[in-house]
């Protein structure tokens, strides 16, 4: 080896070398980027955030064109932890079922089908969910008696669908990753298939179901077209559920057009962005910190 | 009212499984008195797991087919209207590796208790778990750290938690397959000892390939060879002076 290694021409061994820069490169770039873009959100965002915290946390409307402008925030936060909130009640016993199903009851045929059928689901793009909140889950609500069917419900519905994808095929992940020997231990001490599933996966498997949740919820904050075109687009907070809404991300979406390049108002967006990001950064380390303790244990 | 009656707590006549179309067991018969060990033996292969695994329906994969009748503790265990969630309270199984369930220590020993019988008392649950560790000889070890998970136990000592898991449930048969198989010296001593300590309040039936264990432990052996039955004596004379021919060769180390 060493000597064949030895004979080799100068020209392999550099792209050699090259060729393992790169790919340190590559990995390294991921810090860069996600530093670039933090870099970038926080230049103008965060001298905003300084000047107008106490503002934004204690007014609470948001008119950031009138004179003198309001930066209230609390009303854009309800609405995101609002449709959130209201999709998870919705998207975990579904998302969980789903994946105890796929991964304890389904004939080995039906869940290679099912799979598949929920990988396309998570394909699918987000502005033709934000259709389907305005097309068909709209007249739905309407139907179910609300006056505006662009609501937090509507928005909810359509974040829950978003998410589903992920939650099943994690969740199923984690219960296929718990042992045999435990399901076999259970039936021999006559245990029936849900006393197993309900006294034995889900404790076993409760980091992972937990990671994935979380991830969902990181994936819902984080999500703008749909929410933008579902919830009605009214800043206030809710209390019903037909209550119109708007989160931040559809907040920055709909107002940066308009705003003015460097004025106030664009930094105040910039300003939400920050605080979207460290919300996505936080629900994403208590996900990694759950994984951690996992094989830790 | 577990009052041991007179009739064998395991009987089989001509049993025989196939896997799909592989013959696995062929025509075994066997009674089991209450309260002895048997030991089961034979090379790998033989359908040792087979026959034990059949005694709580742990076979139960719609490709097995099974002829023949087998009675488990008053249970007809292939009938079709049999109980199987109650035959296996009374049919325990204890596995090759140690398989605590990923909870308390305490919470393991009740587990089957807690999936039977529905109300029960403090008082009452606490009992057990001292009674059944107390039994396996692990009450001095663990009882200052019944909330600990079961996995940071040795491996000795979760196997026993194993076999103490089986005990409130009062069942009649403990089936063993190889339980001693993943444990050092010390520990496969420690569990055939707690073996002859059951022996006589619950029915044991273990899988070993350890022919020396056979002979420490069991009261009757059988030996098996390609899914047959070939012998079953009472062990002195199974190793000593075998009938079977096909016995003889085996122990003395002429097979797999
Ligand atoms: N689920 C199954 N499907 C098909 N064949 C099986 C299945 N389980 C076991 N067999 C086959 O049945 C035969 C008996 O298996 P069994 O596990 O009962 O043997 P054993 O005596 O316990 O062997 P060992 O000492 O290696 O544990 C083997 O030839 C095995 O390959
Ligand atoms: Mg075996």
């Amino acid at each position: 080896m060493s000597i064949h290694r030895r004979t080799r021409p100068a020209a392999s061994v550099y792209a050699e070398k090259a060729i393992e820069v790169v790919i340190h490169l590559c990995g390294y770039s991921a810090i860069l980027f996600i530093i670039a873009i933090f870099g970038f959100i926080g230049r103008e965002g965060i001298g905003f955030l300084s000047t107008h915290i106490v503002g934004m946390f204690t007014q609470t409307s948001w008119n950031p064109t009138h004179d003198p402008a309001d930066f209230g925030i609390l009303a854009l936060l309800a609405g995101t932890f609002w449709c959130v909130g209201l999709s998870l009640l919705i998207s975990v016993p579904i998302g969980l079922g789903s994946a105890v199903y796929l991964s304890e009851f389904a004939p080995e045929r039906t869940r290679e089908i099912l799979k598949i059928v929920v990988e396309l689901l998570a394909a699918i793009p987000s502005v033709v969910w934000g259709f389907i909140g305005v097309m068909i889950v709209n007249p739905m609500l309407q139907a179910l008696g609300a006056q505006v069917g662009l609501n937090g419900l509507n928005g909810a519905i359509v974040l829950a669908l978003m998410t589903l994808p992920l939650l099943v095929s994690l969740g199923e992940d984690a219960l296929r990753a718990v042992p045999d020997s435990y399901r076999q231990a259970a039936t021999a001490m006559g245990a029936t298939r849900w006393e197993m599933v309900w006294r034995v996966l889900m404790p076993a498997a409760r980091r992972g179901l937990l990671v994935a949740v979380l991830l969902g919820v990181g994936r819902a904050v984080g999500e703008t077209m749909a929410v933008l075109m579902a919830t009605g687009n009214s800043v206030r907070i809710p209390t019903s559920v037909y209550d119109p809404v708007r989160t931040l991300t559809a907040t920055i979406a709909a107002e940066l057009g308009e705003a003015v390049r460097g004025g106030e108002h664009y930094q105040a967006l910039f300003g939400l962005g920050v605080i979207l990001f460290i919300i996505t950064f936080f629900v994403n380390l208590i996900a990694e910190w759950t994984l951690r303790g996992n094989r830790s244990t | 009212m577990n009052a041991p009656s007179p009739a064998p707590v395991v009987s089989a006549e001509t049993l025989s499984l196939w896997y799909g179309s592989f013959r696995a067991l062929n025509g075994v018969s066997f009674d089991v008195t209450h309260g002895e060990i048997v030991s089961l033996i034979g090379p790998s292969g033989c359908g040792k797991s087979t026959l034990i695994r059949c005694m709580n329906r742990m076979n139960d994969a719609p490709t097995n087919r099974i002829e023949g009748k087998l009675h488990v503790s008053g249970y007809d265990v292939q009938a079709k209207g049999t109980d199987v969630l109650a035959l296996r309270r009374d049919v325990g199984m204890v596995f090759q590796r140690p398989n605590p369930l990923p909870l308390s220590i305490r919470e393991n020993v009740l587990f089957g208790v807690r999936l039977h019988a529905k109300h029960l008392s403090k008082a009452e649950s606490e009992a057990l778990l001292q009674e059944s560790l107390e039994d396996v000889g692990l009450w001095d070890q663990v009882k200052d750290r019944l909330e600990r998970d079961a996995e940071t136990l040795s491996l000795e000592a979760r196997q026993k938690l194993c076999i103490a898991r089986l005990l409130p449930l009062k069942p009649r048969v403990l089936l063993m397959d190889e339980p001693c198989s993943a444990l050092d010296p010390d520990g496969i001593g420690a569990v055939e000892e707690l073996m002859d300590r059951l022996r006589g309040r619950y029915t044991q039936i273990i899988v070993t390939h350890n022919m020396q264990q056979a002979r420490r432990v069991s009261d009757r052996c059988m030996f098996m060879l390609m899914g047959e039955l070939v012998e079953m004596s009472p062990t002195a004379s199974l190793f000593t002076t075998p009938r079977d021919e096909r016995t003889a060769r085996y122990i003395e180390g002429r097979y797999g």
